[in-house]
């Protein structure tokens, strides 16, 4: 590990990812120790050692909080080598280490306070929205992750690799706004089936490659790619159509979807968070049952697992994979209907899906590609980006440094030989992303 | 190795001849021990240090780019190139010493073929033109028979005695007794990884047999005569063809009754595999029929041709038998999860699953640590135990296996062959296909011998083996040919396997 | 796979043979263009330029004879198909159909045009599709490079803008145009060998890893494209940038003098590196390699070919192809900006696969994405009803349809994707 930022002050947003992780089952037991380095979290003494023994050993919590610190450490550097001011003091660092060291650590640590502040709890704050801010704007951005992600952990678990999150979010967008503005509908009513048109969008492309995928075997990872740019253009040609436009303005923007269509508040007016976290705790839920509770979820893992041998069996592979690609999208689509039924915009725009497809596939990595494990790295992505606001305006970091960190995080628990080898693990089992599954075009 | 040797490496299968050739081929490297070629010690980095001492290897999966060109497929490696750092192949080059190699050890290939477009036999010819254009003095052929047809054979042996004159040595791998007695020199029999013995080719084939297995397994399965009932499954006409779309089944017609076992014998590779596969819906018949308990099963999905009572062992179940990163519970119920006590409507019952496991488990004596173990972690023969208990387990009209012992120990060979009888005993029609023929002789009451698509005859089980094995060349007593017995015999009637030699 | 052989459809049996499918889509091409545009073109002459405006030689004809003559050649060239047409003619008319369907197509739409611009300027047009284009066959080329020898590319978007990135920055600060196009094949290279020891040493998905890479190089350049960029322009983002080279003589001819012989750097380097790299992979001792490697790794190996070296050399080359592509922007035509490669990178690689993973197939693929786009320009600004927005999709529904097996049959090196592991 390289030199600066030994501590950054925000280490919690792992921490409950953590209590859950364990509670999932994903750490290993194993029994002998060796010295344990990290700081000891509290606990009761058999509890806590047992927790050490496993904190070094390489298991999928520990490569997970281990690429988050590593990932931080490279943001770091980032940071120090885009400031003139502080690349400056090193210039004469040999002389005044020390200006060199404070410079840097004044900036990385505000930076990443700033981070902490945004995403989870600012102790300067004073009154009930200010103290619940941060956390109303992570599980805004958390909901529509935690559906793109199932999408695409749904669609891995089946053996089908959904680039195509990005477009089926896009259609589900586009629906989900058309049935907001265009149908007359009373309150309740109006929001379900804007919600519904939404996951139907996603439904219908993800339906294409599936079909494309059963019928001539084209692999679904070049069409889902090509369908996320026609996704995109057909965007933007619908938001400028009559009808669709606001009448009121000349750039590309629609109509506002109608009150009765948007999901209702939590926490009053003053703060942004929606029903569209709940939905997303429910689609995880779902989707954690179909997998491992249903028939369906059995015909999925068996196909994805082993298509010869489930066919073989009897089960319908072409149907399934129909079926993961339609659910897939559904999902998808679900998430980005949020992004007009939500609170973070209600209009169409070119740009009102943000990332939130690409950046699924990611989160879908993070969790292990298990629905629950999704929706925690759902959250830690949604922290990232509500800190990364604060750290932006507050700190004039780019709101880029959060894309950085997120993909980073990525590529070192996609490589956990890589973290080990770096942190000098001791060996044991961690998650690793199915390499069986590169199976190439 | 002397020069000028025919050398043959004989054990059965995983009996860790492949690995010891791989080690002598620079593939892997050995944890101890050495390599002497000219009694000097030699040190394999990889296979272009065992390419540079002489010495050459045909994979038993060819190395082959299917894309290529023969001539590129040979120069591969070893290219002729001129133009210097710019390193152009010298084509015209690669193709000259591609037609001299063929014509000096008369081995016909045409360089300009696409390597894919070629049939087995003629591929493994480029696999031996480019080890001969390296210029080696040893050539280890690695199973080369086992794709092979007779014909096929009989033209390798005749390469491998040419080859042999012009002075090369040749380790020969093979589990096969009769090709090592009809070309060896000299026999080494492994077992277990371990050198068993030497033999000379006079040796009979018992003691080589016996040499090889390490005990005297006699393969008999006791059973009562059958009663055979009304026919369940009737075949007739049935035209499939492969993944190639090359025609694999041509026109077979068949009948299984209630109560009997049909045996189902042949070289591999004849069509027994897209038979058993066209009945169970899993590949498009062309033409003909299958009629099922009298109901015809065209277009039939294979979970309908399951339901209707049809149980099947898929002969690769590392491939089609079973899941293996599910549980041992999932895949005892990989057909039936949807149905009640599995599966209710969309929901899975993870209770019933785990208590039908349990008992599975103990009635078909699956060795397993439990039956939430993936199914991966167990032994080749309990695997096996697992598709026929998954099976077995429901009630059955009709039974379908193919090669139900493949790989599967001397212990689970006789359960799951009693299991069998004691299925027939039923009263359900079995079909067994094998390419093992004493498993064939010891289940059935009745044998089909396939050939090259075809039904060549239907015999009962106390024909002499002798007679069994010319039909599975393709020789039928009527057509009066008797064609090369010396290879018929030695390439045709030679199953894999434990104590297939113990009656002949 | 089995699952895949019993998925695809029987082998065509009786009529309806590929060659009578195609001819049959032809055919209602043809009736669209003869009915439809004809029915829609004026009676205004279509001219085609042969120049950057309208002045000059043209090719003229009366908008609605064109357009119905055009779509019955396009008929006709269907109806060989569908009569029974020997294959070997197979590519040449269905060349010629698509071509009748696209010149009556344009008879209408020229033809309709507002009266005063009832021309298309060949040139421009021309010379439109190669600049678009440019950036496509840097990008499909590096696809080939890699992919070829069995690693998956899914990380040009990212190696194209850390080029244009590294081209940018270093060529700002040391003010020369060659420092920044090394800089941009370093910058691209960086981004290789990421997906490189990732893929082969850490045998991480390759899919995987280029989309996370390309997330990478968005967020790195966009962090940096705002802290140093923004805030400092002059220092940081005003690379020199490379003028065109006339080539003497060549440049004086007609039509093709302007468009090919005209240009910058980046031109006659694209073109130069689809020659070089179309004889490199299937005339020399390396290409052969490669494709061995990225067919049949083990077959390579076991005659001596070093695989893994191999790979790690052609990704590497890969990125810096890409590198330079990148820099075709920023050292050229604009300065950077965030995220400035918007999906090129893409479409480079729908080239790729729609051009059958060749050099000179990805090319043609490149100049028939970059046509379609400049088309796309060319027809709004003459006020067309044809939404910009469908020509812009042509790129991705053509490779979808290639893929899916309905124009030909696409496949990829058999151990694309897949990592080598030995033993």
């Amino acid at each position: 590990m390289s030199s600066v930022n030994p501590g950054s002050p925000d280490k919690e947003p792992a921490t409950e990812a953590q209590a859950a992780q364990t509670a999932l089952g994903n750490t290993e037991q194993t029994e002998s120790a060796t010295t344990p380095k990290q700081p000891t979290p509290e606990g009761r003494p058999t509890l806590g050692r047992l927790f050490l023994d496993n904190l070094w050993a390489a298991n999928t919590f520990t490569v997970t909080l281990l690429s988050l610190v590593l990932a931080m450490v490279v943001g770091a550097i980032l940071m120090i080598v885009s400031d003139p001011e502080v690349l400056a003091t090193y210039s004469y660092i040999t002389a005044r280490p020390t200006d060199a060291l404070n410079a840097s650590w004044t900036l990385v640590s505000e930076a990443y306070g700033n981070l902490f502040k945004g995403a989870v709890l600012d102790p300067d704050a004073v009154g009930f929205n200010a103290a619940l801010s941060p956390i109303s704007e992570t599980l805004t951005y958390t909901a529509p992750l935690v559906f793109t992600g199932l999408s695409v952990a749904l669609a891995f678990r089946g053996g089908l690799f959904n680039i195509g999150a990005q477009g089926q979010a896009i259609m589900g967008v586009i629906l989900a706004a058309l049935a907001g503005f265009l149908l007359p509908l009373p309150p309740g009513l109006h929001l379900l089936v804007a919600v519904l048109a939404g996951a139907l969008g996603g439904a219908i492309w993800g339906f294409i490659p599936g079909i494309l995928k059963a019928r001539t075997g084209a692999h679904e990872v070049i069409n889902t790619i090509m369908l996320n740019y026609v996704a995109v253009y057909f965007l933007t040609w619908i938001i400028v159509q009559n009808g669709v436009q606001d009448p009121n303005r000349a750039d590309a923007i629609s109509k506002t979807v109608d009150t009765s269509a948007q999901l209702p508040r939590l926490l009053g007016d003053g703060l942004r968070v929606h029903a569209g976290i709940i939905l997303a705790v429910l689609a995880t839920a779902a989707v954690a049952w179909l997998l491992n509770r249903s028939t369906l979820g059995f015909e999925l893992r068996a196909v994805g697992a082993n298509p010869d041998a489930s066919r073989t069996a009897g089960i319908s592979v072409t149907k399934t994979y129909i079926l993961i690609m339609v659910f897939a999208g559904a999902l998808a689509g679900l998430g980005g209907s949020q992004m007009v039924l939500g609170t973070t915009a209600s209009a169409l725009t070119p740009l009102v899906v943000a990332q939130i497809g690409f950046d699924g596939i990611l989160v879908a990595l993070l969790g292990r590609v298990k629905p629950w494990g999704v929706a925690l790295a759902a959250l830690l992505f949604g922290a990232l980006q509500a800190g990364g606001n604060r750290m932006q305006s507050y700190s004039g970091i780019s709101l880029e440094l959060v894309t950085v960190l997120q993909a980073l995080i990525v590529i070192f628990i996609a490589a956990p030989a890589l973290v080990k080898a770096i942190f000098q693990l001791r060996a044991a089992r961690a998650a690793r992303l199915q390499t069986s599954l590169a199976k190439g075009w | 190795m002397e020069p000028g040797e025919i050398h043959a490496l004989l054990g059965e299968n995983g009996a860790g001849k492949s690995t010891l050739m791989n080690v002598l081929y620079g593939l892997y490297q050995p944890d101890e021990g050495e390599i002497l070629v000219d009694d000097k010690p030699l040190k394999l980095r990889g296979p272009s240090d065992a390419i540079a001492a002489g010495i050459g290897m045909v994979h038993q999966h060819f190395m082959l780019v299917p894309v290529f060109t023969v001539a590129e497929n040979i120069a591969l490696g070893a290219e002729q190139v001129r133009g210097g750092v710019g390193g152009f192949l010298d084509r015209r080059r690669a193709r000259r010493e591609v037609a001299d190699v063929s014509a000096r050890y008369n081995l016909r290939v045409d360089p300009d073929a696409i390597v894919e477009d070629l049939p087995v036999g003629i591929q493994q010819r480029v696999e031996i033109v480019k080890a001969l254009t390296r210029d080696v003095d040893l050539l280890i052929l690695d199973e080369p028979t086992a794709v092979l047809t007779p014909q096929e054979t009989e033209e390798l042996l005749t390469v491998m005695r040419s080859l042999k004159a012009a002075g090369k040595s040749i380790v020969f791998i093979t589990h096969k007794l009769g090709e090592v007695k009809a070309i060896a020199d000299r026999i080494t029999v492994i077992r277990r990884g371990k050198t068993v013995g030497t033999a000379s080719p006079e040796a009979s084939r018992d003691e080589l047999a016996a040499l090889m297995v390490g005990r005297s397994v006699r393969l008999t399965v006791d059973k009562k005569t059958a009663a055979p009932g009304r026919p369940v499954l009737e075949v007739a006409g049935l035209v499939v063809d492969d993944d190639r779309q090359v025609r694999a089944v041509d026109g077979v017609d068949l009948t299984v009754h209630a109560g009997e076992v049909l045996g189902v014998a042949g070289v591999q590779g004849n069509g027994q595999t897209e038979l058993i596969e066209a009945i169970m819906g899993l590949r498009p018949a062309l033409a003909g029929t299958v009629t099922l308990d009298g109901a015809q099963t065209h277009g039939w999905s294979t979970k309908k041709v399951l339901r209707a009572g049809v149980g099947y062992v898929p002969e690769d179940r590392s491939v089609d038998g079973l899941v293996k990163e599910f549980t041992v519970a999932e895949n005892l119920v990989l057909d039936i999860y949807d149905r009640p006590p599995f599966g209710k409507g969309l929901a899975l019952r993870p209770d019933a699953i785990a208590t039908s496991a349990k008992e599975r488990i103990e009635q078909f004596d699956v060795r397993t640590s439990s039956a939430d173990a993936p199914v991966g972690t167990l032994s080749g023969g309990n695997q096996q135990k697992v598709i026929v208990a998954r099976e077995l387990s429901r009630p059955l009209k009709l039974l379908i296996a193919a090669q139900p012992t493949r790989g599967v120990d001397v212990g689970s060979i006789e359960f799951i062959h009693s299991q069998v009888i004691h299925e027939r005993d039923a009263g359900t029609a079995v079909m067994v296909v094998s390419s093992e023929l004493d498993e064939v002789i010891g289940l059935a009451d009745r044998i089909a011998v396939m050939y090259r698509g075809r039904i060549i005859g239907i015999v009962g089980p106390d024909t002499p083996r002798e007679e069994i094995g010319l039909l599975m060349a393709g020789i039928t007593p009527d057509s009066g040919t008797t064609g090369t017995p010396a290879v018929t015999e030695s390439a045709a009637p030679a199953p894999e396997g434990p104590g297939s030699e113990d009656k002949a | 796979m089995a699952v895949e052989n019993v998925a695809v459809a029987p082998v065509d049996q009786g009529f309806w043979t590929r060659t009578r499918k195609v001819g049959a889509v032809l055919v209602a091409l043809g009736l669209l263009g003869a009915v439809l545009f004809g029915a829609l073109a004026t009676d205004q002459q279509a001219r085609f330029t042969l120049s950057e405006d309208s002045a000059g030689a043209a090719l003229e004809i009366n908008g609605t004879v064109g357009a119905i003559l055009f779509g019955l050649v396009a008929l006709a060239a269907g109806a060989a198909m569908l009569a029974g047409l020997p294959k070997r003619w197979f590519t040449l008319v269905l060349g010629v159909g698509l071509v009748g369907f696209l010149l009556s197509f344009l008879c209408w739409q020229v033809s309709a045009a507002p009266t005063g611009q009832n021309f298309m300027p060949l040139v421009n047009v021309l010379r439109g599709t190669f600049v678009l284009a440019l950036p496509l066959i840097f990008g499909a080329l590096a696809g080939v490079l890699c992919e070829r020898s069995g690693v998956v590319n899914v990380a040009i978007e990212g190696q194209l803008l850390m080029g244009a990135f590294s081209g940018a920055l270093f060529g700002s600060i040391s003010g020369s145009v060659w420092v920044g196009l090394v800089a941009a094949a370093i910058g691209g290279a960086f981004i290789s060998l990421l997906l490189a020891v990732f893929a082969i040493r850490y045998l991480v998905d390759q899919v995987v890893m280029g989309i996370v890479l390309n997330l990478l190089a968005v967020g790195v350049t966009g962090f940096l494209y705002e802290r140093l960029m923004q805030t400092d322009a002059e220092s940081y983002n005003s690379a020199p940038r490379f003028s065109n080279w006339e080539i003497p003589l060549l440049s004086d001819i007609p039509l093709l003098g302007p468009v090919l012989f005209r240009g910058n750097i980046f031109l006659y380097l694209g073109l130069l590196l689809v020659l070089v790299i179309h004889i490199a992979l299937f005339r020399t001792r390396w290409g052969l390699r490669t494709r061995a490697v990225g067919e049949h790794p083990t077959a390579a190996d076991t005659l001596g070919v070093k695989v893994l070296r191999l790979r790690y050399l052609n990704v590497v080359l890969a990125g810096v192809v890409a590198g330079i592509g990148g820099a075709s922007y920023t050292l050229a035509l604009y300065s950077f900006t965030k995220n400035m490669i918007g999906g090129k990178g893409f479409i480079a690689l729908a080239a790729l696969i729609f051009g059958r993973w060749s050099p000179t197939g990805a090319l043609l693929a490149a100049l028939f994405f970059g046509f379609a786009d400049q088309l796309a320009t060319y027809l709004s600004a003459i006020n067309s009803t044809i939404p910009s927005q469908f020509l812009a999709m042509l790129p991705y529904l053509a490779t979808i349809l290639a893929v899916a097996g309905l124009v030909g049959r696409v496949r990829a090196p058999a151990a694309d994707g897949k990592p080598y592991i030995k033993g």
